[in-house]
């Protein structure tokens, strides 16, 4: 059975394939229409999210197939204090595939070890959100041309995070790669995200507070959110949740290609007047979202 | 101090000093009916110190839980007063049940029916994970 929890489960290659056909589906979406014609995507989401749980249904949707499921816990019976297990024993009756979104970090994982069909994590709270990182790939590939020779800054909650660790991952293993890590001190990366991924792989990085010092050099802005939902301490939420906001003017020396991604949602750390900055491919990334699902759940479900 | 040698049974020898009263705990081998020493301390001359646990009576015990607690340990196999086997121990790939993550965001932490799984990551560091959510597990 094929399952997608980690975004390391996939291959350069596999994730080439995919991008590839992400990038032909694009080009001719109607070849694509009816190529899940009778299927049904469940989407099981114990939290809450837009542009995931919409991004999957839509990709679902564009390939002919249908979906069903619920979007909060309290709307499935977890609230009855069923256990994932059970849940998705049951929803493998019921779909061909899942997407399975849970606050509980390692949740897909177990759903995985009891699905009769195959799972997609769609996001276990700060650990892992495999398709966010293939989104990521996506747009760098349609931006860049490449996923080799960059250097990508990373800005905001590098410690929560998981686009950010995910998207490091996935990067470590191309050439030519440099991190740049901008963060407050209290959101720095993890050092497990370093030691085991980064260091490990030899990677050029470097660690900073600030912001503007570095914009000159990068050829990727990865700005993230500070996520109330990850911290236990809501003062400690209020201190840090404005230590970044991009504006026009903190780009002033940037490259004239440089690629500003968000995995959305924003709440103001990347102000509105740069969205009509070319720069800006946060919204780009939301259109890629959709397409490189549609290629993922293809392969999942063994349709070519 | 002297204790009687065995015949037939198990030595646990070359355990970190302090470490012995924890292995016999998650061994459980209280609840074992046959004699059980458990030396703390003992002169050694490759250790310093060391503990040794002597089961009297040739048993199945769970070789990666003992690895897991000290990679260092020989277990020797008594038979007829004579040692038959003697068997090095190594880290456990993988471990179950032996400790608890302690990541209030693994969905261990709500659903405590599931097993709890540790992966070997790094054997180097002797670094394992959570199966589940890849939190580092703290050494024993």
């Amino acid at each position: 059975m094929n399952h997608l929890i980690d975004i390391l489960q996939l291959s350069t290659q596999e994730i080439d394939e995919l991008v590839e056909k992400a990038k032909d589906i694009i080009a001719n979406p109607e070849a694509y229409a009816h190529k899940c014609d009778g299927k049904i995507l469940a989407t099981l989401f114990f939290e809450p999210s837009t542009r995931t749980r919409l991004s999957f249904e839509s990709a679902m949707l564009s390939l002919g197939g249908k979906t069903l499921g619920f979007s909060s816990a309290s709307s499935s019976s977890a609230a009855k204090g069923e256990s994932v297990a059970d849940t998705v024993r049951t929803v493998s009756c019921y779909a061909d595939i899942i997407a399975m979104r849970h606050p509980k970090e390692g949740a897909p994982l177990v759903a995985s070890m009891r699905s009769e069909v195959p799972v997609i994590n769609a996001g276990d709270g700060g650990h892992n959100h495999p398709t966010q990182t293939l989104t990521d790939l996506l747009t760098i590939n349609r931006e860049k041309g490449r996923f080799n020779d960059l250097t990508v800054g990373f800005c905001g909650d590098l410690k929560f995070g998981r686009t950010v660790h995910s998207l490091i991952s996935a990067l470590s293993r191309y050439t030519g790669i440099k991190f740049v890590l901008v963060s407050p001190e209290e959101l720095k990366l993890p050092s497990y995200v370093k030691n085991e991924v980064i260091k490990k792989n030899n990677i050029p990085y470097e660690q900073t507070t600030d912001l503007e010092s570095v914009m000159p050099e990068l050829d990727i802005l990865y700005m993230t959110r500070v996520q109330r939902e990850r911290f236990f301490n809501e003062e400690d939420y209020l201190r840090l949740k404005d230590s970044y906001i991009l504006t026009p003017e903190k780009l002033k020396n940037a490259k004239q290609d440089l690629c500003i991604m968000h995995p959305l949602p924003r709440v103001n750390e990347i102000s509105v007047a740069v969205d009509d900055d070319p720069r800006a491919c946060y919204f780009k990334q939301v259109r890629n979202g959709r397409y490189i699902r549609m290629a993922l759940i293809m392969k999942m479900l063994g349709i070519e | 101090m002297i204790i009687d040698a065995i015949s037939n049974g198990i030595v646990i020898d070359h355990i970190t000093a302090g470490k012995a009263m924890y292995l016999y705990k998650v061994l459980e081998l209280d609840k074992l009916d046959c004699s059980v020493a458990l030396l703390k301390n003992v002169v050694s001359n490759k250790l310093g110190r060391k503990d040794i646990i002597k089961i009297d009576r040739i048993l199945d015990l769970d070789w990666d839980v003992i690895g897991y607690v000290d990679p260092g340990i020989t277990v020797n196999f008594i038979k007829d007063g004579k040692q038959v086997e003697k068997r090095q121990l190594k880290l456990p790939t993988r471990i179950k049940n032996v400790i608890h993550c302690k990541n209030p965001r693994c969905i261990t932490s709500v659903e405590q029916e599931l097993p709890q799984v540790f992966t070997l990551t790094d054997p180097a560091t002797r670094t394992y994970r959570c199966l589940y959510c890849e939190a580092k597990a703290e050494n024993a």
